[in-house]
Order: C-alpha cells, then structure tokens, then sequence
C-alpha cells in the first residue's frame, strides 16, 4: 500500500491534510530536499511539491525524473502558479522530440 | 580504407554480411519502436497539459478559499480544524507496459472513519471559507492523481524515446555504413587478389610454352645436324 506525500509551506499544503495526505510543512529548499529523500525511500509513490520549492530543488527534480516511483509532481503554492510545471512539461517534449512542437 | 583495419578473407566478408543483415533488421525495428514510442508520448503530453491546466485551477481556487479562511481563523484554530482528518486515502501503484516502458497506475480508495462527510471538524468553530477550501481540493484530488500518473508516464517515456533514437540514429549514421564499407573493402581486395592470380597464371603458362618451345626448336636443330 502506498502513500502520497504534500511537501510545501505551511499554508500551501495545510489544506491537503483534510483529504487524509502525508503533509511535511517545510520551511526552506533544503529541509525540503530533505524531506523528499526521506519520503521517497518509504513507500510514497507520489510526492507533491510546491513550485516555489521546486524552482530551487532543479537537480532533485531531474533525479527523481529517471525513477519509475517516486512521482515528484509539482503544484502551485499559496502565492500562485509559476508556469514552471508547464515549463517542465515543453521541456520533456524537447527532450524527446528536438522541438517544442506543441507550442 | 575502411576506418577499422579488416582481414580481407573470405571468413570475415560472410561474418560481416551476417553482422549488417542483423544491424539492418534492428535498426528496422528500433525505427518502429521510436515511432510508436512517439505516438504514445504525444498522446500523454497532450493530455498531461490539459489535466495541469486544470489542476492548476483548481488548486488555485482552492488557496485562495483558504487565505481567506486563514484570515477570519487563528491559525491555530485552523490547523486544529484540519489535524485529524477523517478519511484516509490508500493509493494502490501497478504498473502498465508501454513499449516495454514501465509506466505506473494509480488507484486510489478513501476510506471514511463514519458518515459521508469530507470535512473533519465541527461547523462551530470554524468559518465557512474552510469548508470550500477542503471543497475545492477534494474535487481536484481525482484530477491530481492523474496528473501524477500521466506527467510521470510523459517523462518516463521521454526518456526512453531519446534512448532509442541515439540507438537509431548511431545504427543508422554510424555502424551500417561503416559495415558496408568493410565489407566492399574485402570485396575489392578479394577481386583483386583474384587479378593478380589471373596475372600470375598467364605469366606462368606463357614461361612454360616458351621453354616447350625452346626445347622443340633443340630437338629439331639436333635432327637437322644428323641428317
């Protein structure tokens, strides 16, 4: 049985516990890089991480990308979206295409 | 000059005519696999875009409810509200076979402590903002799941895409051609030595003919000063 983990500030993520997620209320990047490698060793199949976090854990990010579990999936925080999740996606198109031929 | 030095032998042009006919039926296959890979991928990009989007929405709609929920709450009264959930969600992962890509399923089941009811606190306490908030998650929730598995499935197959066309491409530009290079090498080398064999037959026949001929020409000067 797996688990799904909310990694993000306090505000951003408080929310997520009513629906019975694993909330790790962090403060900065680093307890968060700390938290997501502690997470993804248990059995957490999906962590959740605000974008604002996620702007500044870029090579975490591109770790767990190669992975078939955990899934890091970015969603906005409080102060709104960043357009990064977006961005990661042209990115992976890039990646596998050469082009952003979805543009 | 092919760029790997080869035995020009008869053995080694089969070995590598054996060795192209395997690169040639692989690269054939790699180049079905990338297409199919790619098909797939657009596929799940394009959906992964869609269900962002929405996300997105949702959760914004759903943070600002809470912002207003944590203005009109203390914000111990609000954690308090929201400590003891009552329902838990239990996510069951399989994994689905893309393309030989390793995907992964998500099935997720709550399970409520009693009543039908989302919200864990009493409606007292609390101001009603809250109750939209929790609200708005748990309608994106469904949509978050999919996400999940739609933007992993998006990256893993990525990957695997470019993996396959550096195979396809180092096949294609890099091991075929040289291939058929060794292998005209050898032949032109074996045609040669064929030549030269030819030559040297020729040469031979043509040495002995005149040493017949010489011995001939002997024998009848000898008849000649006996008579």
């Amino acid at each position: 049985m797996y688990k799904i983990a909310v990694v993000g500030d306090r505000d951003s993520v408080l929310g997520f516990q009513a629906l019975g997620l694993s909330v790790f209320p962090v403060e900065t990047a680093e307890e968060a890089r700390r938290v997501i490698h502690a997470t993804a060793k248990e059995a957490y199949a999906i962590i959740y991480l605000t974008e604002q976090l996620g702007t500044q854990l870029k090579d975490l990010l591109a770790q767990y990308e190669k992975e078939l579990a955990p899934a890091v999936i970015l969603i906005p925080g409080k102060e709104g979206s960043l357009g990064i999740g977006m961005e990661k996606i042209t990115e992976t198109v890039e990646r596998a295409v050469g082009a952003d031929i979805l543009a | 000059m092919p760029s790997v030095t080869v035995n020009a032998t008869r053995m080694e042009l089969t070995r590598l005519k054996n060795r192209l006919k395997t690169a040639v039926r692989g690269h054939k296959l790699l180049k079905d696999k990338r297409d199919e890979l790619m098909k797939q991928f657009l596929e799940s990009v394009r959906e992964n875009r869609t269900l962002r989007r929405r996300v997105e929405e949702g959760l914004m709609r759903a943070h600002g409810s809470f912002t207003v929920a944590s203005a009109l709450m203390s914000p111990e009264g609000l954690e308090q509200a929201l400590l003891y959930p009552k329902q838990r969600v239990e996510l069951d992962m399989t994994t689905r076979n893309i393309m030989s890509v390793p995907v992964p399923m998500y099935t997720f089941r709550t399970k409520e402590c009693k009543g039908k009811e989302l919200y864990p606190y009493g409606f007292a306490m609390t101001s009603c903002e809250i109750d939209g908030a929790v609200e708005a998650l748990s309608s994106v929730f469904q949509d978050m799941l999919k996400l999940a598995q739609v933007e992993k499935t998006s990256q893993l197959l990525a990957q695997e895409i470019e993996k396959t066309r550096r195979r396809v491409n180092a096949l294609e530009y890099v091991m075929i051609p040289r291939m058929q290079e060794s292998i005209k090498y050898i032949r032109m080398k074996l045609e040669e030595n064929e030549r030269n064999n030819i030559v040297r037959l020729m040469k031979v026949k043509d040495m002995l003919l005149a040493e017949a001929l010489e011995e001939k020409r002997r024998q009848d000067q000898k008849i000649v000063q006996h008579l």
